[in-house]
């Protein structure tokens, strides 16, 4: 009976806390909406209200009127972060499948190397990365936001870890007992095998580069080839100054899409995270 | 071991074949940079479009003496770290209470899956759109926050909040955690639920309370995981540029800047001093590539143990069936 009481309170506890959490994981994003949909005068007099507004179309047409153009920015994200992505996750695969299947003299030597250079953020490197693309007048090409993808030593490193267990060389060899060329057999037989991985890899490959600030910020100037977190820092700008709606609603602009998409593969997205946790 | 087959290698070369595309693209977009970025730091590149290099003739080393000696430098590591730490232990604390809660196999927490959605989901949220939200909450003369302050009589009216150092830099705080204990958590429920359950129904039979349970069996077992998020949050940390630039812009009074926005600023806005930006860079590279370093040799030992484990099984396995045949026979 003491048991069941000393549950009873640690379990209403646990919710407690979770709920409370919770709260705080939505409510940011929903002072966010409704402001988008109240007027700056609103905003003005009470900037907290949990009920929507009728202001949004002009908040929406205020907004659009300056420099913010959200199209753009999505249309460029969008390039990159597929681009990038698609580069990633077959290029890893690929580089994956060399260490599983392939027996070769420098292949222990590659795989601890992927290991160590894993780490290194592209950050601290940006200052040689910016004159090198400058010198070859890149610095307003989206391929150098792509191209860069193909080498991913993280994905390369996840990819490895699903593929040793699940691949078996039987049908590899028997592939090739019917006469299949190896490039036929990666593209045909294992990356069908490595389905699940790579949808994994490609929803955090996409969200990063579409969230990626750094290295858009350093190469971009021309305003038709911002990309959405740059787009976002725009509103910071004088010109949005006293606009707090159409600020809210540019924010919410960018926010939406992901939220949903987030929603819509919340199942898959959280398995990656703990299937990132048991690496170590 | 599969038995070797004559010419078994003569496949050998595609495993070269096939690392190509990721040797060349690492080549040129990665360790190109890397090299370039180490080189231009002894030397005087500065100014807007400048690309040629001319080595520094009189101290190869000033760049790295100027950025170190730099008080601006020192204070924005110094802030780095401060942020870091500071968002990382509650974090952590956070992540490993509410992981122990939702693993913990007598409460049985209902409704685990939404709150791991909710939790997490500030993530995968822009962490541009982020900082705008934040300084937009906090903002003078009409905030969210001075809203509420007001409201509720704790201000008579609108304060200044951001000008206050100590509030900006919690703020900062307040956003990277809030952004990354659900992933953390989440990381850590999965390496809980990867313990034997045999060890917690002994530890359970023996009469173990919650406590005792999480501090004798599941901290020991998730050993690994704790570095490996420890590091990578470390190195994570280190380059944190998106919310302080967004944010506060390093502001107020450098109060929230940061080594990669020092950097950032140092090359990409007004000075255009790509030399110094390029020493700092590397100071970070190499304290980076020393975490690394460790995190490698951890991995690679916890690897090792797992094989050494594995081997000891399968022996353990074959005496079993050796036992079992004489037996059998017997």
């Amino acid at each position: 009976m003491l048991k069941n009481k000393e549950n009873l309170g640690m379990k209403i506890i646990i919710y407690v806390v979770c709920v409370f959490l919770a709260i705080i994981s939505i409510i940011p994003f929903w002072l966010m909406i409704v402001n988008a949909t109240r007027s700056t005068t609103e905003i003005q007099q009470h900037a907290i209200s949990l009920i929507p507004s009728g202001y949004m179309m002009s908040n929406l047409k205020i907004l659009l009127g300056k420099s913010f153009n959200p199209a753009v920015g999505f249309m460029n994200s969008l390039i990159i972060s597929v681009g990038a992505t698609a580069l990633a996750v077959y290029f890893s695969s690929l580089t994956a499948y060399a260490q599983v299947a392939y027996n070769w003299k420098l292949k222990n030597a590659f795989f601890s190397f992927i290991m160590i250079v894993m780490m290194i953020p592209a950050q601290v490197t940006m200052i040689g990365f910016y004159q090198m693309v400058y010198k070859i007048h890149m610095t307003n090409n989206l391929a150098m936001l792509i191209f860069p993808a193909i080498a991913s030593p993280t994905m390369v490193f996840f990819m490895r870890q699903y593929l040793q267990p699940t691949l078996s060389m039987e049908i590899v060899q028997s592939a090739r007992i019917d006469g299949a060329k190896e490039f036929m057999i990666f593209n045909r037989i294992v990356l069908p095998i490595m389905k699940p991985a790579i949808a994994t890899q490609a929803i955090f490959s996409f969200v990063a580069s579409w969230n990626n600030l750094f290295t858009p910020l350093v190469l971009l100037t021309d305003q038709k080839r911002y990309t959405m977190p740059i787009m976002v820092s725009l509103l910071k700008g004088d010109i949005y100054k006293t606009e707090y709606g159409s600020v809210y609603m540019g924010l919410t602009l960018t926010v939406l899409p992901l939220i949903i998409v987030y929603l819509l593969l919340s199942k898959y997205i959280i398995a990656g995270v703990a299937l990132g946790g048991v690496k170590g | 071991m599969k038995s070797k087959k004559p010419g078994y290698d003569r496949y050998a070369k595609y495993g070269y074949v096939f690392s190509i595309p990721f040797a060349v693209a690492f080549l040129l977009f990665s360790l190109y940079p890397t090299v370039y970025t180490a080189v231009i730091g002894f030397t005087d590149l500065k100014g807007l479009g400048m690309t040629t290099i001319h080595f520094l003739t009189d101290d190869l080393f000033r760049n790295f003496k100027t950025v170190l000696a730099n008080p601006s430098f020192q204070g924005a590591f110094r802030n780095t770290i401060v942020i870091w730490l500071s968002n990382f232990i509650p974090q952590m604390l956070l992540a490993l209470l509410l992981a122990a809660w939702f693993t913990d196999r007598r409460s049985k927490v209902r409704g685990q899956g939404v709150f791991k959605v909710l939790l997490y989901m500030p993530n995968i949220i822009t962490a541009a759109t982020i900082a705008i939200l934040f300084s937009g909450f906090f903002g003078y003369p009409m905030g969210p926050v001075n809203d509420l302050l007001v409201r509720f009589g704790f201000a008579e009216k609108p304060v200044e909040l951001l000008r206050n150092k100590t509030v900006a830099r919690s703020v900062v705080i307040f956003i990277q955690t809030w952004m990354w204990y659900g992933s953390t958590m989440i990381t850590l429920i999965s390496g809980i639920l990867g313990i034997s359950p045999e060890i917690f129904e002994s530890a359970e039979v023996d009469g173990a309370n919650r406590i005792q349970t999480f501090f004798r069996i599941t901290l020991p077992n998730v050993k690994t995981i704790l570095l490996f998020t420890l590091v990578t949050s470390l190195i994570g940390g280190l380059n944190m540029f998106d919310i302080p630039k967004l944010f506060q812009n390093g502001g107020p009074d450098n109060a929230t800047l940061t080594t990669s926005l020092f950097i950032y600023n140092q090359a990409f806005s007004g000075s255009y001093m790509y030399n110094r930006a390029a020493a700092a860079s590397m100071v970070m590279f190499v304290i980076i590539a020393i975490l690394s370093a460790i995190m490698f040799f951890v991995m690679r030992d916890s690897d090792e143990a797992q094989m050494r484990k594995q081997i000891k099984q399968q022996q353990k396995a074959y005496r079993m069936r050796l036992k079992s045949e004489k037996e059998g026979k017997a």
